[in-house]
């Protein structure tokens, strides 16, 4: 009796998911392999020293990424320096200020739907609220890019501050301290973790950004200063990516910037895990 | 004593102003998009708009019939969930049930660099693999299709999937599956037949986070799908998304045309907002 | 009375941590044998060991014999699913799955393979009988049987076992989770279960083991130190320690 096995039906119940199962895992495992290294092998030959250091010239009929380098530094430093504090503020107004349910559930709401709205409609809106006032330039993309990467500065910095201790607080306010002075020495230092995390989530989020930055901050390629550079046009890399490949066929350049791209999706992936590793440690011992 | 109560109210006031940012934005996006879409839907008529089969638009007689848009969205979208649902959920009880914790990690970091890659590398690669692939495969003229977006699109809606099913799975308590299999039943039929079920919310959630991708994509798919506004007929035809809509046009459009754009783009954050609302009642029924 | 399950010689490692003690002890069928001992003492991880649930747990080891009916339940040829539809198990805690009540019922037929309605519909009926829930649940068999209480709960978790007709039942502490009143109705249960099945049952409450069981196995330290007629046990133990525990001379 014990020794009777599964009946066949049984038995092939469990062949057939098992196969399934494995046939998914290899096809996801397969695919993300086959997309590195097509991308790398495809995309590394191409990277020169001279394509990462000089401006496209129609002169020479060269192409060169260093402006859509810079643009894309200069973008992701303007885009931060102003969804870091909009974005701390408000986590700091939902866990330390917000007395009303209703509020907290309706921006918390509000900060879900902006995170669920596809980046073509960011584009468009960001078109016709900064683009169309302030003319198509990189400082246009950043505050488009700033709505977007909110929620996720939001909910970082929230669910770190979470995790500061009520007694920190209690303590600071038995010593008589004034709320303002609380937040500053004893909730802030407590969420940098949160911040960290979110500026490298953000980060990762607007170097694989296209479609909002299309109308928004344009496609030029001009070498220009970080001022000059946020009131001018110009492509990120992933835009000139998107230019190279689609509009002029230019297939050798768009695969280096996307082993580029690759490389740095790799990266910030390892460094957000470390972050969130690192004062994980941190906060147990 | 005054001074800094009046300073500390100040300071409430300015927080509770970047609270409500989000607030604003949500609000904004929503005004502008109402404003900018009605009216080229108050000239072409919402019907003529939605229903109507044909886009010409820049035509001498311009039509502006959005119905080929939409039932490409629609279509791309369900095959993409076709493909991407399956092997997304298959891999997520995979990985939450069965594999090592190494090999979950190892994953999970796999599934986490899929989800970072910009949609533009997926179009590239896509432009220059699968749709010389399709053409060759299937022997059509042009591989630029319906069925490249579909395969893009199931391939960008993975992580989402995963990710989202591995976290409601792993939640499933383990008290189901021990009784489960004290009554006999496999590991497997376990997994199947008592984890998944009750771990239906969030994958239902997953599901419909990936519908919200699929439809929103854009870039990858302007990259693949040949962006020819054909009514979706055949896998292989050239399709334009509501998506690849807006952005294929906008850069030189002007007057009704661009009205008519901004419109689509209505459209589409009507189907957004209808998906965010869904995904939040399983989220919601999830928690429960 | 026949002996149903004979155990000799059993030892079992956590890793290098050893649990259980050259374990000996023969459970004679249809009756009600408890476990009890102060927590720790192993008596959850032997229930454990019988209907083999322990090899879910990575890095254990077994040795010695457990024999049911006279097989070795740990021999190559032995399928734990089958072994499981044999000696079925009640757990501390309340688990009904997130279905409703006939479907937790008939889960286990159905995992082994009837799909016939009208069958089905039987076993569920007669299983509900058995646990003494089929009054209170009849009208509502398809309600989600997470609305249930506490008590109906673990009556339903009783009858999804029965449902595979099982010979033995094992159950690991089935009313700690309980109020008095629900548990002294599955004490009432378990004493009628005993006419069609075996029962072994772990239990942190000596009362309730005077009260439900015909024999007593006292673990402590992963030994057993003392196993005979509950009457015996808790009248004259043979044991200096066994009637220290008893006597509540330790916890």
């Amino acid at each position: 009796m014990l020794n009777e096995s599964l009946s066949k039906k049984r038995k092939t119940y469990e062949l057939v998911m098992k196969g399934l199962m494995y046939v998914a895992v290899f096809s996801t495992a397969a695919l993300a392999l086959f997309l590195l290294i097509y991308v790398l092998v495809k995309g590394i030959p191409n990277i020169s020293w001279e394509l990462l250091t000089t401006s496209p010239s129609y002169i020479s009929q060269k192409i060169g990424i260093l402006p859509d380098i810079l643009n894309t530094i200069y973008i992701v430093i303007a885009t931060l320096v102003i969804v870091l504090p909009l974005g701390v503020g408000a986590a700091i107004y939902l866990t330390e200020y917000a007395t009303n349910k209703k509020i907290v559930a309706i921006i918390e709401y509000a900060a879900e739907t902006l995170s669920g709205i596809p980046s073509i409609i960011y584009g468009l809106v960001g078109m016709l609220l900064f683009s169309n006032n302030m003319g198509t330039c990189l400082m246009a993309g950043a505050l488009t890019l700033v709505i977007m990467n909110l929620p996720t500065i939001m909910r970082t910095t929230q669910e770190s501050l979470k995790t500061v201790p009520q007694s920190y607080r209690e303590g600071a306010f038995g010593l008589g301290a004034g709320k303002w002075r609380v937040i500053r020495t004893v909730v802030l230092p407590g969420c940098v973790d949160g911040v960290i995390t979110g500026c490298i989530l953000s980060v990762g989020r607007i170097l694989g950004e296209s479609a909002a930055l299309l109308f928004t901050a344009g496609f030029a390629h001009a070498l220009n200063g970080f001022v000059q550079g946020l009131s001018s046009p110009g492509a990120t890399l992933t835009v000139a990516l998107y230019v190279y490949a689609k509009e002029q066929g230019e297939f050798g350049v768009a695969f280096a910037i996307a082993s580029i791209l690759m490389v740095l999706t790799v990266v910030i992936n390892f460094a957000a895990n470390l972050v969130q590793k690192h004062f994980a440690k941190r906060r147990s011992s | 004593m005054k001074k800094n109560q009046l300073l500390e109210k100040i300071i409430h006031g300015v927080f509770l102003i970047l609270g409500l940012i989000t607030v604003g934005c949500v609000l904004l996006i929503t005004v502008y998009l109402v404003i900018s879409g009605l009216p080229a839907i108050q000239k072409i008529g919402l019907t003529d708009f939605l229903f109507g089969t044909k886009w010409a638009s820049t035509a001498s007689d311009p039509k502006y019939g959005i119905l080929p848009f939409i039932l490409t969205s629609i279509y791309g979208t369900a095959g993409a969930i076709v493909i991407g649902v399956p092997i997304g959920f298959l891999t997520a009880v995979y990985l939450s049930k069965i594999a090592s914790p190494r090999v979950k990690s190892a994953m999970q970091t796999v599934v986490s660099i899929l989800a970072g890659i910009p949609s533009v590398v997926y179009g590239l690669v896509g432009m220059l693999v699968l749709v010389p692939g399709i053409q060759v495969i299937f022997g059509v003229a042009d591989g630029a299709s319906l069925l490249a977006a579909i395969i893009v699109l199931a391939i960008m809606i993975l992580p989402s999937i995963i990710k989202m099913s591995i976290t409601a799975l792993d939640a499933v308590p383990k008290e189901y599956e021990d009784a489960s299999l004290a009554l006999g039943a496999t590991p497997i039929e376990t997994y199947f037949k008592v984890s998944v079920p009750a771990a239906k919310s969030g994958i239902a959630a997953s599901v419909v986070l990936g519908v919200g991708r699929a439809i929103g994509e854009a870039m990858a798919v302007m990259m693949v799908a040949g962006n020819v506004p054909n009514m979706p007929n055949s896998l292989f035809q050239s399709v334009r998304f509501l998506t690849t809509a807006v952005s294929s046009e906008m850069a030189y459009s002007s007057g009704l045309q661009q009205q008519a754009l901004f419109s689509i783009a209505l459209v589409l954050f009507f189907f957004i907002m209808l998906i965010n609302a869904t995904l939040n009642f399983f989220l919601k029924r999830e928690k429960e | 009375m026949n002996n149903i399950v004979t155990v000799k010689d059993m030892n079992l490692w956590y890793g290098d941590h050893q649990a259980l003690h050259d374990i000996k002890i023969e459970i004679p069928e249809k009756s009600i044998t408890a476990f009890i001992g102060p927590s720790g003492c192993g008596k959850s991880t032997f229930l454990k060991s019988l209907n083999r649930m322990n090899d879910l747990i990575p890095d254990v080891k077994i040795t010695g014999d457990i024999c049911y009916e006279g097989k070795d339940i740990y021999q190559k040829d032995v399928d734990v699913n089958s072994l499981r539809k044999e000696i079925g198990m009640v757990f501390q805690k309340p688990n009904p799955f997130p279905m409703s009540i006939y479907d937790n019922v008939a889960y286990g037929p159905r995992t082994h393979g009837i799909t016939n309605k009208a069958q089905l519909d039987e076993i569920v009926e007669q299983a509900l009988r058995d646990a003494a829930l089929w009054d209170e649940v009849k009208d509502r068999l398809k309600k989600n049987a997470l609305s249930m209480s506490g008590g109906q709960q673990q009556r339903l978790c009783i009858a999804r076992a029965l449902a595979v007709q099982p010979k033995i039942l094992l159950m690991d502490e089935p009313t700690s989770a309980l109020d008095p009143i629900s548990t002294s109705r599955i004490e009432e249960l378990v004493m009628q279960l005993k006419e069609k099945y075996t029962i072994v049952m772990v239990t942190h409450n000596m009362q309730q083991a005077v009260r439900v069981s015909d024999y007593t196995a006292f673990f402590l330290l992963g030994e057993l130190v003392e196993f005979g007629k509950t009457d015996d046990i808790f009248s004259v133990p043979k044991d200096k320690r066994t009637e220290d525990y008893i006597t509540g001379r330790f916890g």
